[in-house]
C-alpha cells in the first residue's frame, strides 16, 4: 500500500494512526479536509497504479458518495480498499446506515470481515480482487471489529511485497467521465457483478458449516461479528446448518443455494439491513425453493441496535423452539434483577473547564430573554444539547447547521440565528455553507468553536493546525482569513473564557445585519493540558446557592453538604465559575504565571 | 485458563489503559487475547465498558471466531471503578465470580442538577448482597496514601491481580507499565499496584 487518506471519524479513526505510527516511511498518509477529498485523492493515486486506501465512518461515505458513484465507472489500476466503518447501536453516529446495502446501490464490491485477525488477513485480499477486477472494494468492518482487539500475528515490514506504481498514463477514453463511456461501463459492470457471484461462491470466506448431530432443515445465515456470537451461543453443543457470508455483495448466490439445499426454515442474524435476508428471499423466489427465510422482515430479530451475545442467544432459542428442536445447549438469557437500585444516569457531557462550556454559556448569557435559535453540529459540542447549557436546537450532519439556520432565519425572520461549528467541521464542510449564506444575504451570527484539534475523535489535527498526521509543520489556514476572504465585514475572535467581554461582543455582533462571524478560540484541555492553579470554594464565603452547578453543569463541580465544592482531580481551573460566583466565594484558578 | 473480565466505570478513570495493561501481560504469555470497548462519544464522562476474553490458544481456523463481548453471567471477575457503574455490568458475573471494586461515587452531573438521583450507598449494600466473593477499594484512602489522585486504575489492577481471577503474573504487569508509560511515573504506577491498603 502506497498512499493512505481519511477523515476521522468513530470508529474509523484508529485506522490512518496506526498506519502513521507503523508507517515503515514509504507509505504516504494523510487527514484529508473531509472524506470527498480523501476519497478523490486515493481514486487519483489508485489511476496511477498505486494501493490506496481511504478510511471513513459510515455517514463519512455520504460526503465521499458523488467521487465514488463515479469512480466505480471509471474503475481503477492499483488495488483501492475504501474502509468503511459501520457503527450499529448507533454507538457515535448520527444514523444506522448499512454499507452492504451501499455497495448494492454503488454497485462496488463489499468484504465484512468477523473479527480483527480476520480483517487483516482479508483486507491483503480485498487489494488483490480490487486489483485484478480493476474495481474499488468496500471493506466495512463494524464498532466490535473496529473497537475489538485481539493478539494477531503480523508480518514485519521487511517481509511486505511493494510494488512500484505504474504511473499514470494519459488514456481519455478511460478516465475521463462521459455518457458513452457510462452506457457501456454500466452494462460491462452488471455483468462483472453477476460473473463475481460466482467468484465469491468458491471464496473461502464465504462458508457453510454443516450442522451436527440432531440438526437437520434448518439453517442459520449471518455475517460479521454476528457469526462470532452465534458461534459462541452454540457453546460447543450440536448446531443447525450455517451459512456465513462475507461478501454480502455480489451476493455468493451459488454457495447460498448449496446452503438452502433441503432446509425448510432458515433464520438470519444481521445487524442494520437485513441483507442476507433479502438475499435469500430472492433466491427463493428465484429458483422456486420452499423455504421460509426468517430475520428482521419477519420481526424474528430487532430491526435496530447492536446485538449482544445474549440477544443471539435468544434469537436461537426461539427459533429452535419454533423449529421443534430441543434449545438446551444454548445457554438461556439471564433474566433481569428487578431489585437493582436505581442506576446512576449517566450520559456524555463537556469535560471540566471545556472552553465550548464558557462559550456556550457567554451566548446564552448574552441572548438571554431574546428568540433565538441555536444550530448545533458534530463534534463534541453537540454536547451543548445537555441540561443545563440546552444550547442545541438541531443537529443533522457535518456543516448543515449554517444553512438550517439561514433557513430558519428566512421563515422567521425576527429569530436571532446561531450557528456554532468547530474549526475541524468548519474546514470538512462549513466553508461552502457560509458562502451560500453569505451570498444569499441570511442574517445569521456564525459562531466557530475552535478548540485548535477535532477533539471528538482522539485529537486529530486538521487545517488549521499547522501539523499534518506525518508530523510536516505546513501552513495553517486561518480561519479568519477564510471568513474575510468570503467577504464577511464583522469577524470577531474571542476567548470564551473572558465571559464579561465574550457576552459584550455577542450582544454587538448578534444585532449586526448579515452573515457575521464570532470565532471562540481555547484550546481543548484534553490535548492541552492547561498548567493552571485549581479553583476552590471557600466554605465562609459560600452561600450553597448553587447557580454553579444549576447554570454550568460541570463535572468538576459538586455539592459538599449545603456548599459547592471542587473536584481536584477533574479541575482545569478554567475560572468560568469564579466568574460568576455572585458572592466571589470561588479563586485559584487562572494560569500560573 | 480462560478468563473472561469485564472493566467498568466513568469515561476518563483510565479503564482502556487497565484493560491493555491486562492484554500486554497476556500476550506476553502467549495466550489469545481479545477486548472490546466503548471508546469515542461516552469517553466524556459517560459509561465506559471494556470486555476482554483470554484463551490459552487461538485455533487457526477460517471458521472459528470467537465473539469480543462476553455474554452475561460469563465473566469470571469485574473490575469496577465507580460502585454504579459496577453494578450496571453485574449482570455478567458468574454465579460464583470476583469483583474488585471502587467505593468512591462519581456523582453525574444530571444528579447535581437534579434531573436524575444517584444513591451510591445503595450499590455498595447491593453489591455485598449479591457477589460473592468482593473485595471493596476505599479510593480515597489509597490514593491518599499514595499521594497521586490519578492511579485508581492502577490501585484497583493490582487489587484484582492479587485475587488470581486476572490470571497473568504480576511480573508482566509492570514489565508492560514499563512498556506504556514514561519512566517518571513507573515508581508511583508500581506502588499503587503493590496498595494492599
Amino acid at each position: 500500500m502506497k498512499f493512505c487518506a481519511g477523515y476521522p471519524g468513530t470508529p474509523s479513526t484508529e485506522i490512518l494512526e496506526t498506519i502513521a505510527k507503523r508507517n515503515p516511511g514509504n507509505v504516504y498518509v494523510e487527514w484529508s479536509v473531509n472524506e470527498k477529498a480523501g476519497m478523490e485523492a486515493a481514486a487519483g493515486a489508485a489511476l496511477s497504479g498505486a494501493r490506496a486506501l481511504v478510511t471513513m465512518k459510515q455517514v463519512g461515505l455520504n460526503v465521499a458518495s458523488d467521487p465514488l458513484m463515479s469512480l466505480e465507472y471509471i474503475g481503477v489500476k492499483g488495488g483501492m480498499v475504501i474502509v468503511v466503518a459501520d457503527d450499529p447501536g448507533p454507538i457515535s453516529s448520527q444514523t444506522e446506515q448499512d454499507t452492504r446495502t451501499f455497495g448494492m446501490f454503488s454497485k462496488v464490491p463489499v468484504f465484512d470481515p468477523s473479527s480483527v485477525h480476520e480483517a487483516y488477513e482479508m483486507i491483503q485480499e480485498a487489494f488483490a480482487f480490487s486489483e485484478k477486477y480493476h474495481t474499488p472494494v468496500f471493506f466495512r468492518p463494524t464498532t466490535r471489529v473496529d473497537h475489538g482487539y485481539e493478539s494477531i500475528s503480523v508480518e514485519e515490514p521487511e517481509e511486505y511485497v511493494y510494488q512500484e506504481p505504474e504511473g499514470f498514463k494519459k488514456d481519455a477514453s478511460r478516465w475521463v467521465i462521459f455518457p458513452k463511456l457510462s452506457v457501456r461501463a454500466h452494462a460491462e459492470i452488471e455483468k462483472r457483478n453477476a460473473a463475481l457471484s460466482d467468484t465469491l461462491s468458491s471464496y473461502d470466506r464465504n462458508f457453510i458449516l454443516p450442522e451436527t448431530g440432531k440438526f437437520r432443515k434448518i439453517g442459520i445465515a449471518t455475517h460479521g461479528v454476528n457469526y462470532a456470537y452465534t458461534t459462541d451461543a452454540f457453546a460447543g453443543g450440536d448446531h443447525p446448518r450455517v451459512l456465513r457470508v462475507a461478501t454480502p455483495f455480489p451476493f455468493p448466490e451459488k454457495k447460498a443455494l448449496e446452503f438452502l439445499d433441503g432446509l425448510d426454515e432458515v433464520l438470519c442474524i444481521e445487524e442494520l439491513d437485513p441483507v442476507i435476508e433479502r438475499a435469500l428471499v430472492f433466491l427463493c423466489g428465484k429458483h422456486h425453493l420452499s423455504v421460509t427465510i426468517r430475520g428482521k422482515m419477519s420481526g424474528n430479530v430487532k430491526l435496530s441496535g447492536e446485538n449482544s451475545v445474549d440477544e443471539v442467544r435468544s434469537y436461537l432459542r426461539k427459533f429452535y423452539a419454533e423449529t421443534g428442536f430441543s434449545a438446551d445447549d444454548v445457554p438461556a438469557e439471564i433474566p433481569a434483577d428487578d431489585a437493582v437500585p436505581p442506576l446512576p444516569v449517566r450520559p456524555p457531557v463537556l469535560c471540566a473547564g471545556c472552553p465550548h462550556r464558557a462559550s456556550f454559556y457567554a451566548v446564552k448569557v448574552a441572548m438571554k430573554g431574546r428568540k433565538t435559535l441555536y444550530a448545533g453540529d458534530i463534534g463534541c459540542y453537540t454536547l451543548g444539547n445537555a441540561h443545563p447549557l440546552d444550547m442545541t436546537d438541531t443537529c443533522l450532519c457535518m456543516g448543515a447547521g449554517i444553512n438550517m439556520a439561514q433557513g430558519v432565519n428566512r421563515i422567521e425572520p425576527d429569530t436571532r440565528a446561531f450557528a456554532f461549528v468547530g474549526d475541524s467541521t468548519f474546514f470538512a464542510s462549513g466553508i461552502t455553507g457560509t458562502i451560500n449564506a453569505f451570498y444569499n444575504q441570511a442574517d445569521i451570527t456564525l459562531c466557530v468553536l475552535d478548540n485548535s484539534t477535532t477533539a471528538m475523535t482522539g485529537h486529530q489535527p486538521h487545517p488549521g493546525t499547522g501539523r499534518t498526521i506525518m508530523g510536516d509543520i505546513v501552513e495553517a489556514v486561518s480561519i479568519e482569513n477564510v471568513l474575510r476572504g468570503i467577504g464577511l465585514t464583522t469577524v470577531e475572535t474571542i476567548n470564551p473564557l473572558d465571559l464579561d467581554h465574550a457576552v459584550e461582543v455577542i450582544r454587538r455582533v448578534a444585532d449586526e445585519p448579515g452573515v457575521k462571524a464570532i470565532i471562540f478560540r481555547s484550546p481543548c484541555i484534553v490535548k492541552f493540558r492547561p498548567s493552571s492553579g485549581k479553583s476552590h470554594v471557600d466554605p465562609d464565603k459560600c452561600i450553597g446557592c448553587r447557580k454553579c452547578i444549576r447554570e454550568l453543569g460541570c463535572p468538576a463541580l459538586v455539592m459538599d453538604g449545603e456548599k459547592a465544592a471542587i473536584d481536584p482531580s477533574q479541575c482545569t481551573g478554567c475560572t468560568l465559575c469564579e466568574q460568576i460566583c455572585p458572592v466571589g466565594a470561588i479563586s485559584g484558578g487562572g494560569k500560573n504565571e | 485458563m480462560n478468563k473472561n473480565i469485564v472493566f467498568c466505570g466513568v469515561g476518563g478513570q483510565g479503564t482502556v489503559l487497565a484493560s491493555r495493561l491486562v492484554a500486554d501481560a497476556a500476550m506476553k504469555e502467549n495466550r489469545h487475547v481479545m477486548t472490546a470497548e466503548t471508546i469515542g462519544m461516552a469517553q466524556r464522562g459517560g459509561s465506559v465498558f471494556s470486555h476482554m476474553r483470554i484463551d490459552d490458544k487461538q485455533e487457526k481456523s477460517l471458521t472459528v471466531v470467537r465473539s469480543p463481548l462476553v455474554a452475561r453471567g460469563d465473566a469470571d471477575l469485574i473490575i469496577g471503578f465507580e460502585p454504579g457503574e459496577t453494578v450496571r455490568q453485574l449482570p455478567y458475573l458468574k454465579k460464583d465470580g470476583w469483583v474488585v471494586t471502587s467505593t468512591r461515587p462519581v456523582q453525574p452531573v444530571s444528579a447535581m442538577i437534579g434531573l436524575s438521583s444517584y444513591d451510591s450507598e445503595a450499590m455498595i449494600s447491593y453489591l455485598k448482597k449479591h457477589v460473592a466473593h468482593l473485595i471493596l477499594v476505599d479510593a480515597d484512602q489509597a490514593l491518599a496514601d499514595i499521594g497521586n489522585p490519578r492511579v485508581l486504575n492502577i490501585v484497583l489492577l493490582g487489587a484484582a491481580i492479587r485475587t488470581g481471577e486476572v490470571g497473568v503474573e504480576p511480573a508482566d504487569i509492570v514489565e508492560a507499565l514499563h512498556a506504556r508509560l514514561t519512566e517518571k511515573v513507573w515508581e508511583v504506577n508500581e506502588k499503587a499496584l503493590a496498595y494492599a491498603g
